[in-house]
């Protein structure tokens, strides 16, 4: 039983990051452009939260740093598909080892050779917490309520229930029939890449703010590739995606956890910490079969 | 309608422009003179013969990644996993290097080679297959095999190949008849950098010179039209899926048997992902390639140096590599929208980007 | 004295694309409560002004006017401000999505989706002009006639008082095409104006109150709507007489065979036939036309027989090489050399002529893998003189004229000597003369003894090239005569799915 509540607190835990980058990236692509920039962006919102953090005191300002880094890296993303109508695939890779070079190399000047810094993470806040036993599974980050309770519902009705999202969708499925009914094609993709890049950017700050109170190199470890294909296999529905990130989670989390059991412990833990990334791969082979992208995926749009 | 044959390098010098006046800000945020830095980036490398092979070291394994990237993009087949292939490549280097201490070198070095050309294909062929088959998005699987693959070599490291004196998470060293042989005294300069340039040469042969390239072009610029005229783009793309595999394998075998001489943690610092910089640079061909490399591995050979004499960090060197590609991509996209071509399906590819000028190599 | 100002007036409207002068100093007008028509052949620059009256192309000089105010145009959205819609010739809706929401796309104050506006909105277009449009479907699950409904009561919903339309009629079935005017009529007696862009002479006299005539970007002169057909005939291309002639050769088709389509069935979207039971013989020395509205299977029928697409039963044989399931290049070798209505995407546009001119044949131009270049171009000379191409072996497709594209990949098959031709829409979009090369190609082939399956959506075009004529309807055939038989009046019954020839 304790394992189980442990397992399901975890599996909260270790999706929050995931169910940002995934929201984020899902906006991207609903206007038709593929962010690859995400890994960089979690990557240098994990950073630029840490460092405000650390020299400010104040978790919040650290947040709020990472949010402007995250619109900055999305205007960056925008100003090189939109604008300059380059190829989304090489921009976004240029975009990620720019950011994680200029995080890096931040870090160098910042924190030259000592030791590591530490932050007081967020605390746990847990609104069930008398529920005896079974309470421990809500014992959560505030971003992870947040992600949660606010993100997810609010990005969902953004997205499918709003005009705005409205336009995010006629501009990635139709670019042309959206311009022809006066949507600002440019604008709409540029403020879905910014809102995306914000999301992203908490993902990432989610690690220094609230997990770890502190940052290492190869914070991310490749989740910004796991949220593109969430994406996927959510079929840019921001529920799917949503329960994608839960699977992955899941599996991340019971994979720590069977380290201890006997059989187990023989395998070294690289190969079980592995297992998540098949698991997607796996789970893309089964249900990413011949999905239907959005109409204007990866194209940029001139008028003639 | 033709461009000038100066048009594209006369770009790549206006995106590395572009780049060092984007960085400067990070460079003064260290404290620095921007031109001084670069200066230490890229010139004072070239003066010193211990300098200049460096820069030939650096250059060997982004040349080879470089070359595999491009080889696929040409394709159109977005393989985005050279850094894995690498590691398997690396793996199976290693692993094969400890066993064939018995062989003569002649014999020892093309079984490691080939062995390590294996490994990267075989990183490379899941992905391609379910592109392929089910067409599943390659760039998310070629991506999600990175960390795996990171993961299996340190997975290996902490496991069975351990150091079993030191305990070091290094495996064992390799044969020494496994090892690349120094092409000059006193210098890291290994047999990797001619493997490099065969392996350019040799792909720019096919590519520009054979009816396989000239399919393996075709596909990349139009599928619809390639397997109009006949071509099987699938197996087109499978193969070229495979052989970018298969160098970028190549890459990590010249890094164990020319540099690190075992498997290690630390093999690559992002070799595999510095190759799309290197191809893009190169803008695809197989001459620019070789060129974009040796100008990275100045700069790479630059940006140490410029660590210990001006205090820059060198993580600088992400940050141009990374500022570079996005440059060099925005300018041939407006270089390709002046065309004012109607807009088809290349539009928005590096591949139509390039070819935009009838580039043959 | 306000009511004599146009409601919408162009002035002086240029654009060059390149060399090409699409528009020279355009004059146009169109009146409250009128419909204008704008009439030219394919390429004649129709399209080029009206997109930029309407913000999608912007003009290198020109002035427009909305009411007798100068109106700067720079994108749709300044077009709908000031009262001009247009229903462009590829539908400007978004697939997925519900007609409401396209109705509702692009006019939101705020954050706030307002669905029930737009069924409101459809509403009132059925109640006032018998538009009637379901708001709750997906518009991808809407046929081609009700599509273009979604667009004409997009467009009124945002108050447009003047309609631009564009080969409003090409997609059409005569009955729709009955529907869609007694809709403008509605329209115009509502106090409207319409421009109706048009190549088609009858229905230009049948619903303009004056016409326009376009020749190669220019205005060549505006009449009355009653204006004789062979005086706009003459307008429009410059010679009083036009359409194609049969080379009369005499030579009757043999009675042999070549293409045996037997009971082919092909699957389209949505699970249903795209071809169904499809059976057809084209002899050696025999053009047969496929006449058809787009859409009703033609396309299909040319992909499976290019090698393009797998068809669920049935077969297509050449002289008893089966075609059906073959990929393109075991069809290439039965002798099949395929024209697909689509030249520029079977063509790569980023490589050059010579490697164009030799892409399906690579084989024959190499020693062990090698490519021979210097024969390479040697053919590709020989080829650009034979079939007069104005381009050099080493240019790009991509940057010939259309014209010039066909006459490429005219090469690359007929240099092959195809016992059977396969063609869809051999002169869509070109221009006189490159159209009269094309056909006088075709009927060259036929003389020579090759079988030729001729698609085509230009009446005049199947009438005059073709032996024999069958029409598909919803992927049947519905209608199968020899050409001498043919009325225009009976086809195009056959085309609407009126009945059933013997």
């Amino acid at each position: 039983m304790i394992f189980v509540i442990d397992l399901l607190a975890a599996t909260l835990r270790n999706a929050t990051p995931l169910v940002y980058g995934t929201v984020g990236e899902t906006y991207a692509e609903r206007s038709g452009v593929l962010n690859l920039g995400i890994e960089g962006t979690m990557y240098a919102g994990a950073f630029a939260g840490f460092a405000t953090a650390w020299a400010t005191g104040s978790l919040l300002l650290g947040l709020l740093a990472a949010i402007v880094v995250g619109l900055a890296a999305g205007a960056v993303m925008a100003l090189m598909t939109v604008t300059f109508g380059a190829n989304q695939h090489v921009s976004g890779i240029g975009l990620t080892i720019g950011l994680i070079g200029l995080s890096e190399f931040a870090n160098r000047l910042i924190f030259a050779g000592g030791e590591l810094q530490r932050i007081e993470p967020m605390p746990i806040l847990n609104p069930f917490g008398g529920l005896g036993e079974i309470s421990a599974v809500f014992d959560q980050y505030a971003l992870t309520w947040i992600a949660f309770l606010l993100i997810v519902p609010a990005a969902w009705w953004l997205l499918q229930r709003s005009s705005f999202g409205l336009e995010i969708r006629a501009v990635g499925e139709n670019p042309e029939a959206a311009d022809a009914a006066g949507v600002n094609v440019a604008r709409t993709r540029y403020l879905a890449l910014m809102i995306g890049g914000a999301l992203m950017a908490i993902g990432g700050a989610f690690f220094t703010l609230a997990l770890l109170g502190s940052f290492t190199l190869d914070i991310i470890a490749g989740r910004g590739w796991v949220c593109v294909a969430l994406v996927i296999f959510g079929r840019w529905r921001i529920g799917r995606g949503v329960i994608g990130a839960l699977l992955f989670s899941l599996v991340f989390s019971l994979q720590f956890r069977l380290r201890i059991l006997p059989g187990f412990g023989e395998l070294p833990f690289e190969l079980l910490l592995a297992l998540p990334y098949l698991v997607v791969i796996g789970a893309l082979a089964l249900s990413g079969r011949n999905v239907a992208y959005p109409g204007a995926y990866l194209k940029p749009y001139r008028r003639t | 309608m033709r461009v000038s044959p100066w048009s594209t390098p006369l770009l790549i010098v206006y995106a590395i422009l572009i780049t060092f006046a984007i960085t400067a800000g990070p460079i003064l945020i260290a404290g620095a003179n921007p031109i001084e830095a670069y200066g230490a980036f890229v010139v004072v490398p070239l003066t010193s013969q211990f300098t200049l092979l460096e820069i030939l070291v650096s250059a060997t394994p982004i040349m080879l990644t470089g070359a595999a990237v491009a080889v696929a993009f040409r394709a159109g087949y977005w393989n985005i996993g050279a850094e894995g292939q690498l590691l398997l490549g690396a793996i199976a280097a290693a692993g094969i290097g400890t066993l064939v201490g018995g062989l003569h070198p002649v014999i020892a070095l093309p079984i490691m080679i080939v062995g390590g050309a294996l490994g990267g294909a075989a990183w490379a062929l899941a992905p391609a297959l379910l592109r392929i088959r089910f067409g599943i998005d390659e760039v998310v699987t070629t991506l999600l095999l990175n960390p795996v693959a990171l993961l299996l070599v340190n997975g290996l490291l902490h496991g069975p190949w351990r150091d079993p004196v030191t305990g070091f998470p290094e495996s064992p060293r390799i044969a020494a008849s496994a090892e690349f042989p120094t092409l000059i005294d006193r210098s890291r300069l290994h047999l990797g950098i001619l493997l490099a340039l065969i392996v350019v040469t040799v792909a720019w042969y096919v590519l520009a010179r054979t009816a396989a390239g000239l399919r393996l072009r075709a596909a990349g610029l139009s599928p619809h039209g390639a397997r109009f005229a006949g071509i099987n783009v699938s197996r087109t793309l499978l193969g070229a899926a495979l052989v970018s595999g298969a160098i970028a394998g190549i890459a990590g075998v010249s890094e164990v048997a020319g540099i690190q001489n075992r498997l290690t943690a630390g093999l690559s610092p992002g070799y595999g992902y510095t190759g799309i910089v290197v191809a893009t640079l190169g803008t695809l061909t197989m001459p620019g390639v070789a060129i974009a490399a040796i100008f990275l591995g100045d700069l790479t050979v630059g940006a140490s140096s410029a660590a210990r004499s001006l205090g820059i960090p060198s993580q600088l060197g992400a940050v141009v590599q990374g500022v570079l590609l996005l440059t060099t991509v925005a300018l041939l996209a407006l270089r390709r929208n002046r065309a004012r071509r109607p807009a088809d399906g290349s539009a928005g590819s590096v591949t139509g980007d390039v070819a935009a000028e009838g580039t043959a190599g | 004295m306000i009511d004599s100002a146009p409601a919408l007036e162009l002035r002086g409207i240029t654009k060059r694309f390149g060399d090409l002068v699409a528009n020279d100093g355009i004059d146009f007008d169109v009146r409250r409560g009128e419909v204008h028509a704008l009439l030219g052949e394919n390429g004649a620059g129709k399209t080029t002004v009206m997109r930029i009256a309407y913000g999608l192309t912007q003009a290198d000089a020109g002035e427009v006017r909305v009411e007798g105010q100068p109106r700067i145009i720079r994108s749709p959205r300044d077009a709908i401000s000031a009262g001009i819609g247009m229903v462009t010739q590829h539908f400007a809706l978004v697939g997925p999505m519900s007609v409401a929401e396209n109705l509702a796309l692009g006019r939101s104050r705020g954050l706030r989706l307002d669905l029930a506006a737009a069924r409101r909105r459809a509403a009132s277009a059925s109640d006032r002009f018998g538009i009637r449009i379901d708001p709750s479907l997906r518009v991808a699950n809407l046929s081609v006639g009700q599509q273009q409904r979604v667009e004409i009561v997009k467009a009124l919903s945002r108050d447009c008082r003047v309609l631009i339309l564009d080969e409003p009629t090409a997609v059409l079935v005569p009955d729709e095409v009955n529907a869609l005017f007694a809709t403008l009529r509605s329209l115009v007696a509502d106090g409207l104006s319409i421009v109706f862009i048009s190549h088609k002479l009858a229905e230009v006299r049948a619903i303009s109150d004056r016409v326009s005539v376009l020749r190669r970007g220019k205005l060549v002169g505006t009449a009355a709507g009653s204006t004789d057909e062979r005086e706009l005939a003459r307008m429009m291309v410059g010679r009083p007489t036009f359409g194609v002639e049969r080379v009369a050769d005499g030579a009757a088709p043999s009675a042999k065979p070549i293409l045996r389509i037997r009971g082919l069935h092909v699957a389209g979207a949505n699970d249903l036939p795209a071809i169904s039971d499809v059976s057809a013989d084209v002899c050696a020395g025999e053009i047969l036309g496929v006449a058809g509205v787009s859409g009703n299977g033609q396309t299909e029928l040319v992909e499976v027989l290019s090698g393009m697409r797998r068809p669920t039963s049935g077969s297509a044989a050449v002289s008893g090489t089966e075609l059906a399931g073959a990929d393109p290049g075991q069809v290439m070798r039965a002798g099949v050399g395929r024209i697909p209505e689509d030249r520029h995407a079977s063509l790569i546009g980023d490589l050059s002529v010579a490697y164009n001119l030799v892409l399906e044949r690579l084989d024959d131009f190499g020693n062990g893998g090698r490519i021979d270049e210097r024969r390479i171009r040697a053919h590709a000379v020989e080829l650009i003189r034979r079939f007069d191409i104005r381009a050099g072996p080493d240019d790009p497709v991509a940057t010939l004229s259309g014209g010039n594209i066909q006459k490429v990949l005219l090469a690359r098959v007929l240099s092959r000597d195809p016992r059977v031709i396969v063609v869809s829409q051999p002169t869509r979009g070109l221009d006189v003369g490159a159209t009269e090369y094309v056909r006088s190609q075709l009927l060259e082939r036929r003389a020579d003894g090759a079988a030729i399956l001729l698609v085509s959506e230009d009446l005049d075009e199947l009438i005059a090239l073709s032996d024999r004529l069958i029409v598909l309807y919803e992927g049947r055939i519905v209608g199968e005569m020899a050409v001498a038989d043919a009325d225009p009046e009976q086809l195009g019954m056959l085309m609407a799915g009126r009945g059933r020839a013997a």
